[in-house]
């Protein structure tokens, strides 16, 4: 399981790596988007073995729980993406309302010399 | 205790300058400034029996033990002299600045500056730690930027001060690895430790480094050849100020550190050698070089400069005295220490004074050219009587302090010359004829600043403002320096028991109480040579003055136009071109590039590393078994994942986004996570909706223009950070180096008092993290909505403004 989820992790950092050099805006963003849900997954992957116990919920009183630390990262991490692809999303429209591209090569022309 | 407080009083004070200058916006501001350096002269002046009785005051803060860093202050005879200097001229500085700047300048600026290197510069001169001592030393060095560019819209005055701070906060930089290398050598950044022990690693190579590079820090700040270029520049500066840093104090730094590391590096051919050598050639460079200008001001630059040369070689004849240890004969190098130390103090009592006359003549009449001036005896007689006083003194004529030391300075070099420590014969000759020469020009110089400003005719035409006798109390501050001028030459033994005794003790530690150490200063020793040498200058310097139209010429001839200045113009400009062409090399504005730049960076350290460490051994036994259900799903995002890159529509490749999403969702689940499916749930769908809203405003996706072979290598740096990461993980994976800390967790319900350990983490053990991460979403959520409420004629404004 861990090797197979790291693969995946693998393949989406290439297509994030992908989008991420594009010159479309939103591509650039979406790539983060993916980035981030790579990032999830590999933190997710270096706890201590995956589906090794019950939730971690005490309340369950099982033998033995699964990682917790991971999912307090991924759980920070998820909101704090959330907040940079809002962010991002709103300059990218912010950005095309006042140049009128989407283009990042077009922009570098843009009120630059 | 109260030595380490006075280094701050300055600091505090200028703290609340701004405060007192919105209440007081007129001159009288200076007269709450110049409680300072009175109040902190007279503390320091009580310290001046008991010094001179030989004790020393040290005072220790303690703080970075680890890398033996104090606040340690130290008062000995040497640091008194300078504090002394520092405050002394300081409250005369300000006394004449309260008349000499006008009411319409930033005053508050200029005395928050003033206050701020007077902090520095006494920061200098009572530090132990040489740590400490560089970093008051690199303020003294950004206070005096601040000052020559205080009037900033001149652009003279932006480039003065530019060049002295690039030259003298290079040359501290240098110190600085000087200073560590002493550290390194001797285990401590102590200077009195350093002296203690430093005799045992003498023959390592590191001190020669050390003693070189402390010498750059020392000649860059007093403005030794070829570093003067900065002085003549920084004249821009008020002229209070010229006379207090550039003059009186702040370019004695370099002579204070070469003083004080005497017991360190003296008794060394090198350090003779260099530091009698360059002060030699500055003598001269600079008494020549001040005969040309036609500028008051810049005169007395290059007169500061050759002064500057001449104190500076004095303390490296001085160092030689330590070579062999205490014996009769090293009383004739102590004597050059002495004469320097001497001719320091004189120096900042008539060049104090000399400055501030030329900054009465320009604030009365407008112009300090020479050529213009003429005749101002008439109407200027205490004017001039103080520049008569100060000239005098510089040009070594009697009844002035400047006639005993330089008495001295010959003598010291009659006496060094006899003695074949270093075979210095030869060598002693030439040093002999080069410092007449020098005293010659400097006979002439002197003399222009008194005949042709004050003797001749005046011609009113040639001035900007009508003229008359400056106000009273900007006569007060030099007429007080010129009293002292004339003091010193009647009791010079006052001076040189009370001050110069415990100076030479700190600077030959050794040689403490030794006969001889403290010559007694004589006005009449009888026709020595020293004597007929003054003679000779005297008769020399009149001929020459006399002549002076005749020989001007020389000044013309071309290896002399060839300046210094031209080169660091050129080296700056050429540097300026160098680095922004190497910047436009690769700073290219394009998004893409920066990421390629970061991509490859990733691969090829991470990477390589990899591969050169060999970490790259896998270990699958430990693999949690894969049901068909989450084998499906992982499939299902591959797929989706793939698909992105092809997908022809936003719409098309948002969808996808949203298939990760979700499946990510699931596979928390699976994972046994449900606060993070719950979240990833929530997050993704408003992500999805906040992207379809978006598109709304976002005109549809254009195919994407580049080239194909630019595709094949964003595939490929694609593909190789896509394999590392992978690599990287399963390497990590299979070699389990630490023990998971999170068994502690598991506790949560002693510790935390929850049951979900997930939410104590973030709660509870990380609350911090969590408010900070509030914190982020805050100020997002802030960025978010300014932008979209940015109204659009607010754009039109900043359009125009690029």
């Amino acid at each position: 399981m861990e090797t197979l989820i790291t693969v995946l992790v693998g393949l989406l950092v290439t297509v994030a790596v992908y989008l991420l050099l594009s010159r479309n805006l939103i591509r650039v963003i979406l790539g983060t988007a993916v980035l981030s849900h790579a990032a999830h997954l590999l933190l997710m992957t270096m706890g201590n073995g995956l589906k090794k116990g019950s939730a971690p919920l005490l309340g369950e009183n099982a033998n033995s729980y699964v990682d917790a630390l991971p999912q307090a990262l991924i759980l920070t991490a998820i909101v704090i993406s959330f907040a940079v692809t809002a962010f991002l999303l709103v300059l990218a429209y912010r950005t095309y309302k006042k140049t009128g591209t989407d283009d990042l090569h077009a922009l570098r022309g843009f009120n630059d010399e | 205790m109260t030595i380490t407080l006075s280094i701050f009083i300055p600091f505090l004070a200028a703290i609340f300058i701004p405060f007192i200058y919105k209440r007081i916006q007129n001159r009288h501001i200076g007269w709450f400034v110049i409680i300072v350096p009175i109040a902190l002269f007279i503390f320091l002046a009580s310290f001046i029996p008991s010094i001179a009785n030989g004790s020393t005051y040290m005072h220790t803060i303690r703080w970075i033990d680890s890398a033996g860093i104090h606040f340690a202050t130290y008062l000995d005879g040497l640091s008194l002299i300078f504090a002394l200097l520092i405050t002394g001229v300081g409250s005369l500085v300000i006394l004449y600045s309260i008349y000499y700047l006008s009411e319409r300048e930033s005053l508050g600026r200029f005395y928050v500056y003033l206050l701020l290197f007077m902090g520095a510069m006494l920061g200098v001169v009572l530090s132990d730690n040489l740590m400490m001592l560089y970093v008051f030393w690199e303020l003294t060095s950004i206070s005096s930027f601040l000052l020559i560019a205080f009037w900033y819209h001149r652009k003279k005055s932006r480039y003065g001060a530019q060049k002295s701070m690039l030259i003298t906060v290079s040359g501290g930089i240098a110190m600085l690895a000087g200073f560590i290398m002493l550290q390194s050598l001797t285990g401590s950044f102590s200077v009195r430790e350093i002296v203690a022990t430093i005799g045992q690693y003498t023959d390592e190579p590191l001190f020669l480094w050390a003693m070189l590079l402390v010498l750059l820090g020392a000649f860059t700040k007093s403005a030794q050849f070829p570093f003067h270029i900065w002085l003549p520049d920084a004249m821009e500066a008020p002229t209070p100020v010229s006379a207090y840093l550039h003059s009186a104090t702040m370019v004695k730094a370099g002579i204070y550190l070469v003083a004080r590391f005497t017991p360190i590096f003296g008794g060394e051919a090198v350090w003779f050698y260099t530091v009698s050598g360059v002060g030699l050639f500055t003598l001269l460079v600079g008494s020549f070089n001040a005969v040309k200008q036609t500028d008051l001001k810049a005169l007395l630059a290059y007169s500061t400069v050759s002064q500057l040369g001449l104190v500076m070689s004095l303390f490296g004849l001085g160092s030689v005295a330590l070579q062999h240890g205490y014996s009769p004969d090293s009383v004739i190098y102590t004597q050059a220490t002495f004469a320097a130390l001497f001719h320091l103090i004189n120096h900042s009592t008539f060049k104090g004074a000399l400055f501030m006359v030329v900054g009465i003549v320009d604030h009365e009449l407008g112009t300090r050219d020479i050529r213009r001036l003429g005749g101002l005896m008439a109407f200027m007689p205490i004017t001039f009587t103080i520049a008569l006083i100060g000239s005098f003194s510089m040009a070594g004529l009697p009844p002035f302090n400047g006639f005993l030391s330089k008495e001295m300075f010959f003598e010291a070099l009659v006496n060094a010359r006899n003695l074949e420590v270093f075979s210095t014969g030869t060598v002693g000759t030439l040093f002999l004829v080069v410092a007449w020469i020098a005293s010659v020009f400097t006979f002439v110089y002197s003399m222009i600043i008194v005949f042709q400003t004050f003797f001749g005719e005046f011609h009113p035409e040639r001035v900007e403002k009508p003229s008359s006798e400056a106000s009273f109390g900007m006569l007060v501050a030099p007429s007080v320096l010129a009293i002292f001028v004339v003091g010193i030459f009647f009791f010079p033994n006052v001076v040189g028991n009370y001050l110069l005794r415990p100076a030479m003790t700190a600077i030959y530690p050794s040689f403490a109480g030794a006969e001889g150490l403290v010559p007694h200063i004589k006005a009449w020793h009888g026709f020595n040579p020293a004597l007929w040498m003054t003679i000779g200058v005297i008769i020399l310097g009149t001929i020459l003055y006399k002549l002076i139209k005749y020989w001007r010429g020389v000044y013309t001839i071309a290896p002399l136009r060839w300046n210094l200045d031209t080169a660091f113009n050129a080296g700056l400009t050429w540097l300026e071109g160098g680095s922004h062409f190497i910047t436009r090399m690769y700073m290219k504005g394009y998004l893409k590039d920066y990421l390629v730049y970061i991509f490859t960076f990733f691969i090829v350290a991470v990477g390589g590393s990899i591969l050169w460490t060999g970490s790259y051994s896998f270990d699958f036994t430990d693999n949690s078994p894969i049901a068909i259900n989450e084998f499906l799903i992982v499939l299902a995002m591959a797929g989706a994942a793939l698909a992105m890159i092809f997908a022809k529509s936003r719409m098309t490749a948002i969808i996808l986004n949203g298939v990760l999403g979700y499946s990510i969702a699931l596979l928390f689940v699976v994972f046994r996570a449900p606060d993070l499916a719950l979240t990833q749930t929530v997050v993704e769908t408003v992500t999805t909706a906040l992207f379809l809203l978006c598109f709304y405003f976002l005109p549809e996706w254009k195919k994407e223009r580049s080239a194909r072979k630019t595709k094949i290598m964003n595939g490929i740096i694609a593909l190789s950070a896509g394999t590392i990461v992978t690599v990287l993980a399963l390497a990590v994976q299979g070699n389990k180096m630490f023990e998971s800390i999170s068994v502690y967790f598991e506790d949560a319900y002693l510790l935390a008092g929850g049951k979900n350990i997930v939410n104590t983490i973030l709660g509870d053990f990380r609350a911090f993290d969590t408010m900070l991460e509030v914190v982020v979403l805050f100020i997002a959520g802030i960025g978010v909505f300014t932008l979209i409420k940015l109204k659009t004629g607010k754009e039109d404004k900043d359009i125009e403004d690029q």
